[in-house]
């Protein structure tokens, strides 16, 4: 039978008791058992603890750490901002949409901005991503308009950006599937001699959550990765829940330290600190750049929504988790940060108030008005090089459909 | 230029080395990954000698994972490669059935013809040599029921020498089955011949009496069984599909409008087989051709038996020839 505790459990004194104590430091492997308690207090120590990297605690203070310290000027904080606001915006216009019928689905990213724009912010644009479908702020530091993924959720397309010069593949949705399609890039740009000069050279990012975590091809891809020194982060989105399963149910080590099971580094970032994620993901993404990946890092977050829009939190998920999580919210410190420091003036968030209003009416507009694929979209492109038997089948429908739409009522037309 | 050379004899395995050698030479992008394809050069020997020429960039022994050796092979065609890998055994293939047929079956379609995935999965498949369990199955109709991907099935040196460099040459996801029981066939090798076009069937021998259509290691059986036939003064038209996905039946279609008769022979379970598509492709375009209805003799809806069992197990010249006797019948 299950020995899971509930959320309810982890409470913060029972999580600070067991940070630094046989959960998470390496005495565990000594001591062998834990009380269930201990180790889901050990999981999702995210806010404390010190293996977090954090540079801004969630007051909006900045705090210093000793590897991956990070100088910024105010305008790039204001521009990570806004990024961050931005992408939140769309992200509810998304959802907006999704409820009045516009989109067939959304997966909201609402909570794990920081995760996102930091670590895509992180990235050179000789970089290659490869997202899982959750990547909305990857998206939006790749330039990939929210557009562009709203035809994907409204079942216009399956991903219409070109996945090359955009530098970021497209959504992957079976779970892990995109962790061995980023290793076996990394390893053509090790192959092509792309890698070596810290400014200049290439790496790969793969973006997964703590639920991939359990599928064989993250581990396949770590051990492919590690074995090729493919330059490659890991970085895996630790938002807490696989749909209703917490983290307790995929792991009993905190997810980083399983890096070193492979043979490479793991590190724990405050998923909802943008200067944290920024700064490791640029040392990994160095990292790789010079020949020293792969790199793991584990970004500690919260999924502040539902896992998509078909689904109904509050037949697993505690409302008193989450208003824990909004305390440590990834916009707010920025915020608070800004506004404390005399970084920014009113006009800057006004501003950007109306640009988000801008951008989500523009979203919003494009969205309703996307075209519909013809029925001809179905036999596109299933083969770079023509199916006689394909082909054949495309023009019987055609044709069959053709037949309809002369006599005045074309089946399918009602999109 | 070898063209000029004499026919050279070769075996299956022989064909498929050489064959790999040529694409490598002739396209620096194609390399060759799996299992123990570098320094061993193969369980089969396939790869034999590959790596020692090309180096370890070119042609590399993988971990053990085959869902990592399709994962990343996928990865490496967005990067511009033209991987060649091999999966060891037939039923090895499972572990890398997500990656095949989420991934590497649907990347052009999904991305709209943006991205190219030119991968060659080689799997050596049927039974007949006396192996352990997972080592002797027929999944081609899998991945023939798969849209996005090609199905090739090589039966003999010559075919497997052009074949596997037309498929390497094909930029669509091409699973490329090789008939483990005749890797140690020999036939010669004419240089100056070309091949027939990649996804084309082949009429082998031509006959009356009823027309047998067959694929891989079941196709030396059909031609055993039509020269048995011969003696009984019965001649059979066998043609071997080459191509599993997709099909190309016209000369079948011709074939059975003549002979009225067809006889569908594969390895695999009959169950919505191969042989089930040709029967039912046959019964929709040569429906008044037909004297007697298409007869499939294949292996049976059991999972592949231990070995002491396969010479039942596996269709032979008898079971051929008791079905083209069933088809005279009508």
């Amino acid at each position: 039978m299950s020995t899971r505790t509930p959320p309810s459990s982890c409470s913060s004194s029972a999580a600070r008791s067991a940070i630094g104590g046989p959960v998470v430091g390496t005495a565990m492997d000594v001591e062998g058992q834990h009380t269930p308690q201990q180790v889901i207090a050990g999981l999702r120590a995210t806010s404390e603890g010190e293996d977090l990297v954090q540079l801004l605690n969630p007051e909006g203070q900045r705090v210093s750490h000793p590897r991956f310290d990070l100088e910024i000027s105010p305008a790039e904080l204001r521009s990570l901002y806004r990024d961050m606001v931005l992408v939140r915006r769309s992200d509810r216009e998304a959802k907006a949409l999704q409820r009045q019928g516009e989109l067939g689905l959304w997966a909201p990213l609402l909570g794990q901005e920081a995760a996102q724009i930091g670590a895509g912010r992180a990235m050179a644009p000789q970089d290659m991503a490869f997202p899982s479908y959750r990547e909305h702020g990857i998206a939006w530091c790749r330039g990939v308009d929210p557009t562009e993924l709203f035809g994907i959720f409204r079942g216009i397309d399956q991903g219409s950006w070109d996945p090359l010069s955009t530098g970021l593949q497209l959504y992957t949705i079976v779970i892990a599937n995109q962790c061995l399609h980023a290793t076996g890039y990394a390893m053509g740009q090790r192959l092509d001699g792309r890698i070596g000069d810290a400014e200049t050279g290439e790496a790969t990012i793969c973006f997964f959550g703590d639920g991939a975590t359990s599928q064989g091809d993250v581990h396949e891809g770590f051990v492919w990765a590690a074995v090729y020194d493919a330059p490659v982060v890991f970085f895996c989105q630790n938002n807490q829940w696989a749909i209703s399963a917490s983290l307790d149910r995929q792991t009993r080590v905190p997810l980083y330290q399983r890096a070193r099971g492979y043979g490479f580094p793991g590190i724990r970032v405050d998923g909802n600190d943008v200067l944290a994620t920024l700064a490791a993901t640029r040392w990994a993404l160095r990292e790789c750049r010079t020949g020293n990946g792969p790199v793991l890092i584990e970004a500690c977050t919260y999924r502040m929504d539902a896992h998509t829009t078909s689904d109904d939190p509050t037949r697993y998920q505690l409302a008193t988790e989450l208003e824990e999580w909004k305390l440590k919210d990834p916009l707010e410190r920025v915020r608070v940060h800004l506004v404390r420091e005399g970084l920014a003036e009113p006009e800057f968030f006004d501003g950007l108030a109306a640009e988000a209003d801008e951008l989500a009416l523009r979203l919003r507009d494009y969205c309703i008005s996307m075209p519909a694929p013809g029925p001809e979209r179905i036999f596109s492109k299933v083969y770079a090089e023509s199916s006689p038997l394909l082909d054949a089948a495309r023009e019987d429908y055609l044709a069959y459909h053709a037949s309809f739409t002369d006599a005045g009522s074309a089946p399918g037309s009602a999109h | 230029m070898a063209a000029t050379a004499a026919p050279q004899t070769i075996t299956l395995a022989k064909g498929l080395n050489q064959g790999l050698r040529a694409a490598m030479e002739a396209d620096p992008k194609v390399i060759v990954m799996g299992e123990d394809v570098g320094r061993l050069g193969g369980v089969f020997r396939v790869t034999d000698g590959l790596q020692k020429d090309f180096g370890e960039r070119r042609v590399f022994d993988t971990p053990l994972g085959e869902s990592g050796i399709i994962g990343t092979a996928v990865g490496l065609a967005v990067r511009g490669y033209r991987p060649v890998c091999e999966i060891q055994f037939d039923a090895f293939v499972f572990p890398a059935f997500d990656q095949i047929v989420s991934q590497l079956a649907k990347m052009h379609y999904r991305s709209q013809g943006r991205l190219r995935m030119p991968v060659v999965v080689r799997i050596p498949h049927g039974g007949g040599i006396g192996a352990v369990e997972h080592h002797s199955e027929s999944p081609e109709s899998y991945f023939a029921h798969t849209p996005g991907l090609k199905v090739l099935a090589c039966a003999n040196p010559v075919d497997a020498y052009w074949m596997i460099q037309q498929a390497i040459a094909c930029d669509d996801p091409v699973i490329f089955f090789e008939p483990k029981r005749r890797y140690w066939d020999k036939a010669p090798l004419d240089l100056a011949t070309a091949p027939p076009p990649l996804f084309s069937s082949r009429v082998l021998r031509t006959g009356t009496t009823a027309t047998v259509v067959a694929y891989g290691p079941m196709v030396r059986t059909v031609l055993d069984a039509a020269t048995v036939a011969e003696q009984d003064g019965q001649t059979l038209e066998v043609i071997d599909l080459r191509t599993l996905s997709p099909l190309d039946l016209a000369p079948v279609f011709d074939s059975v409008r003549r002979t009225g008769r067809l006889i569908c022979v594969s390895e695999a379970p009959g169950e919505v087989s191969l042989s089930s598509e040709v029967a039912a492709r046959v019964s929709q375009e040569c429906f008044y051709s037909l004297e007697a209805p298409v007869l499939r003799v294949t292996g049976f809806d059991t999972p592949y038996p231990p070995a002491k069992c396969e010479e039942d197990y596996v269709p032979d010249l008898d079971r051929v020839l008791d079905a083209v006797d069933r088809a005279l019948a009508y």
